[in-house]
């Protein structure tokens, strides 16, 4: 399939409400939780497995863009929109054939495997394309899409409940759930499949410097460099330092005012997520506009360097005063959100646009390590404390702290970022064309 | 900012962009106002 082209006159507004109708939809995953208790009751699952189909999602979210990427460079948006379209709705489908039938691996199958790989096809498809189109601010182009994955499960969290409740939440309701979303999830995404287009000639309509001007770098080539690795660490560590708090959210905030004069609610704990939620996905779209003005080493320092000492504060002082607790905790989880969504930027501006999809897709290996990594931290943690008979904060003090050494690693990489060496680079966009021709063979 | 190159015979974009922006528009106001409705119930309960 070759890439749809624009036509003369073409607006670059239609290319971010497609972009978007991937990242609401398969920003779904994040909602998974909303099954987990009813697919519990209805068969006889543990909380362990219940999880297993979002887990494996996000595992091959990372597998599927690392290794998806440099299809998604060679066939296109359009491509790369129908596969995610095609995966994760067919992922649903097939799950709600595993609950009417009460076959879990079917669910697991269905809903991790098989949407899996439209989650990582879908995350990265509109990325390169945007940055084409909106090569004046491609932090806030890109921030408005990854902006989408966080609102996704906004979206999905309260539909899904009111279908449940709906439907009812034993294997039939859920079966039918599951079918309706992967139907609705499909007819939503087909905006993203029709309305999306490469820039003609590879050049923006309007505004901006050409997309192919400055430096450019190979996926493979960029895998050499030091500065794709440092990138590598700085992603690896703000997100393992985000999830720190969003994994234990609830409890963290109960434990640390439970011997308060006003201790906190369940349902006051739900909203304290709810409220990180807001904070992830307006960091998103802020930082990452921020960073068009400031630029990616700098808005990196801050996220880096400022998270470093919202910890610091939460761990000193967290305890004694609410606001300040929940005001760190927001500040953290817009710099997680703000982290994602201006790293594509930040790949632009050292590798060029010629293969930054791909690059991209490579660097989400991160994102599956700190979803590993920083859950690992604070629960491994918070157990061993209990085990010794702490209570309150006690619990996550020592987890404060490596998440601000996790975070001090990252602004020392950050530092170490320089300009690619021109050895790197590829010498004209004619040999890049002629690179293009060279490497499918290769890889196909 | 300008959006696209203009000339008199080019099909007018504005409303497919209106039309689109509101397909995605309006699902995300409706997570917005569920989050909202969470959210405020750290200050009230």
């Amino acid at each position: 399939m070759s890439p749809p082209v624009a036509p003369v006159g073409w607006s670059r507004w239609l290319v971010p409400p497609a972009a978007l109708s991937v990242h609401l939809s398969i920003g779904q995953a994040y909602a998974w939780s909303v099954f987990k208790p009813p697919l519990e009751s209805a068969l006889g699952l543990s909380g362990t497995q219940s999880a297993l189909p979002f887990q494996l999602g996000i595992v091959m979210l990372g597998l599927s863009a690392a290794f998806g990427g440099t299809l998604v460079e060679r066939n296109g948006p359009r491509w790369a929109m129908t596969v995610a379209l095609v995966c994760f709705s067919s992922g649903f489908l097939i799950a709600s054939l595993g609950a009417a039938t009460e076959q879990y691996w079917l669910i697991v199958l269905g809903y991790g495997f098989v949407g899996g790989i439209g989650l990582g096809i879908g995350y990265i498809s509109p990325v390169s394309t945007l940055i084409k189109w909106f090569p004046d601010r491609p932090g806030m182009a890109t921030g408005i899409a990854i902006m989408g994955f966080g609102g996704g499960a906004l979206i999905a969290s309260p539909w899904s409940a009111q279908m449940l409740e709906s439907f009812g939440a034993d294997s039939s309701g859920i079966a039918v759930a599951f079918l309706v979303h992967g139907l609705t999830y499909a007819v939503f995404m087909t905006l993203g499949v029709l309305l999306v287009r490469v820039p003609h000639g590879e050049k923006p309509v309007s505004g901006g410097p050409g997309a192919f001007e400055g430096p450019q770098v190979s996926a493979r080539d960029a895998l050499r460099t030091p500065q794709f690795w440092c990138l590598w660490v700085i992603l690896c560590m703000n997100v393992s330092a985000g999830i720190g708090i969003l994994e234990k959210a609830a409890p963290m905030i109960t434990d640390f005012f439970a011997e308060s004069s006003t201790p906190v609610s369940a349902g006051a704990a739900a909203g304290f997520v709810a409220l990180l939620s807001a904070a992830n996905m307006a960091g998103r779209i802020t930082w990452s506009s921020t960073s068009d003005l400031i630029g990616r080493k700098n808005i990196y320092r801050v996220y880096l360097g400022v998270g470093a000492l919202m910890y610091l504060l939460i761990a000193q002082f967290g305890d004694s005063s609410k606001p300040l607790f929940i005001g760190c905790a927001l500040v953290i989880l817009s710099f997680y959100g703000g982290g994602f969504a201006t790293v594509p930027a930040y790949l632009k501006d050292l590798f060029g646009t010629y293969q930054v999809g791909a690059i991209h897709g490579r660097l989400l290996t991160a994102w599956s390590t700190a979803g590993v990594l920083g859950p690992l931290i604070v629960n491994w943690i918070a157990d061993r404390q209990e085990e010794a008979g702490k209570s309150g904060p006690d619990l996550y003090g020592t987890s404060f702290f490596i998440m601000i050494g996790l975070l001090v690693v990252g602004f020392v990489a950050n530092e170490l970022v320089r300009p690619v060496h021109p050895r790197f680079h590829i010498p004209a966009p004619r040999e890049a064309a002629d690179a293009v021709q060279r490497q499918q063979p290769e890889s196909a | 900012m300008p959006s696209s190159d203009s000339s008199p015979n080019q099909p007018d974009r504005r409303p497919l962009i209106v039309l689109a922006w509101l397909w995605v528009g309006v699902p995300l106001a409706y997570g917005l106002y569920e989050l909202v409705r969470k959210a405020t119930q750290l200050f009230t309960a």
